[in-house]
């Protein structure tokens, strides 16, 4: 007994069977996406990330040529045109107390502040890596000892660290640069040592070495690619985090000196004068808050595009 | 195989229900069309594979799907007289607890690790049945005896960390009778357990339904679970329930390529080792992109034209028994089960 | 979870020792000798070093100096005329020590606040709004926030005085200003760990059981999700640091904060190493209450007595 609500009229035709090869039915309906393909599609419906992305590239495109595009340069003075309000023809940003071109100094400023956030960082992940992975790799004893020494150097704040080093050392870039790497390298070094321990318990690891495999091809099939997206979260979130802390010592009078120019630097004197000239104060602020941000909202973008959990 | 009234009263009856989730690559439809009743006293086991819907329809029930993202395309599920899919929140939380309740798959996550078992368990004695203190504690103390568990007054003070997968479980079980519901819901309660304790936690169960007689639906992949504890199976693919009866009726006529797929796939302890197992080829439909007809239609050995283009008919063998398959359709050819298939025990 | 507390506090010492050694030894290498006055001929200098024992071996002097950190004796400042830097740091300390905490509680409560509702109300646009404000909070520095807060709300709206500490209306603004920071990360992690904790199969079933929404937040989502929190007690403490410093010298608030900024301006060594020190033990004792904090909230460690 049927029930039920056909539309079409069935015909004997309807009923000749139909082959199904169960390869076949093994493809999925959509096309395959290799990993890379997937993480920039999921990356790309992320507009926050792509804003916050195409920001960061202005503003190293702007570090980079920012000076070149005025006729002034970042150090002439110039007592006759000393605090000049900024407009369109004359000083786009205006000038500070000495008559120099604001414009100019704050991408000066800039380039200051993201080499150094980006030297440091990039020493941090190298040494991080190095230590992190030498003590997994070993293991046993060698590990442990480095483990404890990591243990102990964590608790010290990094805070005292960069404080006390910058006292003895003559502040300036190299100084900052090897303050924040003393201090930042610790995180690096945990992260390479767990993923490095996880691929060392992981059951093809045992296989491949029985039948020879040479540990170069293992650590290149299996180690780099999730190396790469460590290395790339922890460099977004690093950046910020350096560039607020030499801003911070030059704030403090322990960073970048007169007449240099560093974005912290330029702040400091800026809020000296904000009663009175805020433009001095403003455009180098924004400058580091959009770096700050888009590092940041970029940084959890990436996250979540580079995430092999994630994947569908 | 489990004893009882089959021809009782309806107790929940859900009807044509539709269920869908949005997703960030589009409209899954978990739940098409899919109704099933279920009778006072006896255990409806609903089974399938995973992303069959099963588990998506049998939270809907207690409407416990998330929110932010579920939509209810259609259906009623009727208890007590009431639609569950029409009522407010507030309806919904008296109706939880004391009228249906739920256990879950996995006895790890299943419990709050940060309060104590008898608290979680009196909690919803407090709320429910007005219990205060003492009265509330020693209820509690009594249905953890219930379920089995040794030491009841002491275990009463303890963490979850502090029992085993199946003691768990016994503790979830608790937490769901607390209140003596009409409705038990088990979603897959066995899956992440031992084999042994599985058989114990069944046991429990088929004990407590016959003291309290209590209905339960039963929701799993495992036709072994199934044969030993359930009086009807409903059996689902791709959102839709494609074959129905009652135990009997499905494992010794089952009438549905997926359903012979299924129970010829079960491991048998007597069987000759040289025979290979036969899994189902393939994989499970993609639940955005849906075929017209059949879900099943992709992978059956038997599909025809018409399978993947028109939903079939149901056909009705008995009271309890039918199936959507357009093999029995008058023009279709005859086709007989596989061997290992049909008048097994 | 005694023998836990003794292993941390053992560890906090331990700790503290290697920094004030790690310090001392610093110093020695910090360029000049705090007496290095012009006007000073040789032979008075040698009389000075001789008297405040600079010409001992070191060893010496690094046990005198342990022993004087000890006793609370962290040298004499340079710019006050040889006042003893520990009278110096606890005359400004509850100047400091009240800004903070008002800070604190006011960012903790309003962190809370914004991220229980941005989690609650997942997807929404209050959600989107909370989480957009926690993300400026976190990223503009507190000293692009402290001038420009003094001058619009300040100076040029006159809501509140620009400077200084005559009174408790003269704490709110900075407090303000300092809180936005701690805010921010409190929202941000707790609605992170908040939408974690909601997808756990727990708080299904406890909603299964019949628990209003509100029951459910209250009794099983906050206490899993606090817990979490403590994690990020020692970050907190950070930028309560070094927003204290910042604030203090905009809003010339004389706490210790200021105080430690002008003696880097003048190099004043006694008063920088000073202060330093205590940053080191706030530091350290923050890491330590988050460890028993850890002990008390998590109840694996209060009855194993270990951290799995």
């Amino acid at each position: 007994m049927q029930t039920g609500n056909t539309q079409i009229t069935l015909t004997q035709d309807h009923f000749e069977p139909v082959k199904t090869n169960a390869r076949d039915v093994e493809v999925l309906s959509g096309p395959p996406v290799g990993f890379w393909r997937d993480a920039w599609r999921r990356l790309k419906r992320n507009r926050i990330a792509l804003v916050a992305g195409s920001i960061i590239f202005l503003v190293f495109l702007l570090a980079v040529v920012g000076p070149w595009l005025t006729p002034y340069t970042p150090f002439a003075q110039d007592l006759e045109r000393q605090y000049r309000e900024p407009s369109l023809s004359g000083f786009w940003f205006g000038t500070d107390e000495f008559g120099r071109s604001m414009f100019d100094r704050v991408w000066v400023g800039t380039r200051v502040s993201l080499y150094i956030a980006f030297l440091a960082t990039a020493l941090d992940i190298v040494i991080g890596m190095s230590y992190g992975a030498i003590s997994a790799y070993y293991g046993g004893g060698v590990d442990n000892v480095m483990q404890r020494i990591i243990e102990v150097l964590v608790g010290i704040p990094n805070l005292v660290v960069i404080i006390l080093m910058m006292l003895i050392l003559e502040p300036g870039i190299i100084a900052i640069t090897l303050a924040l790497t003393i201090t930042g390298w610790t995180s690096s070094a945990r992260l390479i040592r767990g993923q490095v321990l996880r691929l060392k318990e992981q059951e093809f690891f045992l296989a491949s070495r029985s039948l020879g495999a040479g540990t170069y091809r293992l650590i290149a099939k299996h180690l780099i690619p999730n190396v790469f997206y460590i290395v790339i979260i922890t460099l977004m979130f690093t950046v910020p985090s350096a560039v607020f802390f030499e801003a911070f010592l030059s704030f403090i009078g322990l960073g970048i000196q007169p007449p240099n120019a560093s974005l912290g630097a330029l702040i400091n004197d800026g809020a000296d004068q904000m009663r009175f000239y805020p433009y001095l104060l403003i455009f180098p602020a924004i400058v580091l808050a959009l770096i700050t941000i888009s590092f940041r909202l970029l940084g959890d973008g990436l996250r979540d595009a580079l995430d092999p959990r994630m994947r569908k | 195989m489990a004893s009882g009234a089959v021809n009782a009263e309806i107790v929940l009856r859900v009807s044509d229900l539709r269920i869908s989730y949005s997703t960030y690559a589009g409209e899954v439809q978990a739940v098409r069309g899919t109704s099933f009743d279920l009778r006072q006293g006896e255990t409806l086991a609903i089974v399938g594979e995973s992303g069959s819907g099963k588990s998506v329809a049998a939270r809907s029930i207690m409407r416990l799907n998330p929110e932010s993202n579920t939509i209810v395309r259609g259906g009623e599920i009727l208890f007590e007289g009431e639609d569950l899919l029409k009522l407010s929140e507030r309806r919904m939380q008296a109706i939880r607890g004391p009228k249906i309740a739920m256990v879950f798959q996995d006895p790890m996550t299943s419990l709050d690790p940060t309060m104590r078992v008898g608290r979680q368990i009196t909690e919803s004695l407090k709320k429910h049945l007005g219990m205060t203190g003492n009265a509330a504690k020693r209820r509690a103390v009594e249905l953890l005896k219930l379920v089995g568990i040794p030491n009841p007054g002491d275990r009463f003070r303890q963490y979850p960390h502090q029992f085993s997968g199946g003691m768990r479980q016994r503790v979830v079980i608790a937490i769901a009778l607390a209140c003596d519901p009409q409705v038990l819901i088990a979603d897959e309660p066995t899956t992440a357990l031992d084999v042994t304790i599985q058989a114990e936690i069944l046991e429990l169960m088929r004990d407590l339904q016959a003291r309290l007689s209590m209905s339960i639906i039963l929701i799993t992949h495992d036709l072994g679970v199934v044969a030993s504890s359930a009086h009807r199976i409903a059996v689902m693919y791709g959102g839709k329930i494609v074959e129905t009866g009652t135990v009997r009726e499905i494992f010794y006529n089952p009438q549905m390529p997926y359903t012979w797929g299924l129970l010829a796939s079960i491991p048998l302890p007597t069987a000759d080792r040289s025979q290979d197992l036969i899994p189902i080829p393939g994989t499970p439909p993609d639940a955005i992109n849906l075929p017209k007809g059949c879900p099943f239609s992709a992978r059956c050995p038997y599909t025809m034209k018409v399978c993947g283009d028109e939903m079939p008919e149901v056909t009705r063998f008995s009271k309890d028994h039918w199936t959507t398959c357009w093999l029995h359709h008058p023009m279709a050819p005859k086709v007989d089960p596989p061997a290992r298939v049909g008048g097994r025990h | 979870m005694f023998s836990y507390t003794l292993k941390r506090l053992v560890n906090a010492f331990v700790i503290l020792v290697v920094i004030a050694t790690a310090t001392w030894f610093l110093m020695q290498l910090l360029p000049g000798s705090p007496f290095n006055d012009q006007k000073l001929t040789p032979e008075a200098r040698a009389q000075i070093e001789a008297e405040y024992g600079l010409d001992d071996p070191l060893l010496v002097q690094y046990a005198r100096y342990m022993v004087n950190l000890a006793q609370g004796d962290l040298g004499n400042s340079y710019q006050y005329s040889g006042k003893p830097v520990m009278e110096i740091i606890l005359e400004r300390l509850p100047v400091s020590a009240f800004l903070g905490t008002q800070a604190m509680v006011l960012g903790v409560i309003g962190g809370l606040l914004l991220g229980v509702i941005g989690a609650v109300r997942h997807n929404s646009l209050a959600d989107s709004g909370a989480a957009f404000l926690a993300v400026l909070g976190v990223s503009i520095p507190d000293f692009v926030l402290a001038p420009l807060a003094q001058y619009w709300l300040a100076f040029q709206l006159g809501l509140f005085p620009p400077a200084f500490f005559e009174s408790w209306w003269h704490s709110v603004l900075p407090s303000i200003v300092l809180s936005i920071e701690i805010a921010a990360v409190v929202a941000t992690f707790t609605r992170t760990e908040m939408l974690e904790v909601l997808s756990q199969d727990y708080v299904t079933l406890a909603r299964a059981k019949g628990l209003s929404k509100v029951a459910v937040v209250a009794r099983h989502v906050l206490r899993n999700s606090m817990i979490p929190l403590i994690t990020i007690i020692v970050p907190l403490a950070a930028a309560l640091l070094t927003g204290t410093l910042i604030v203090e010298t905009v809003f010339a608030i004389p706490g210790i904060g200021e105080q430690f900024v002008r003696s880097i301006q003048v190099n004043d060594y006694s008063m920088i190493v000073g202060t330093t020190m205590l940053f080191s033990v706030f530091f350290v004792a923050s890491y330590l209450i988050q460890d028993i904090l850890y002990g008390i909230v998590d109840p694996r460690i209060r009855v194993a007595g270990h951290r799995e």
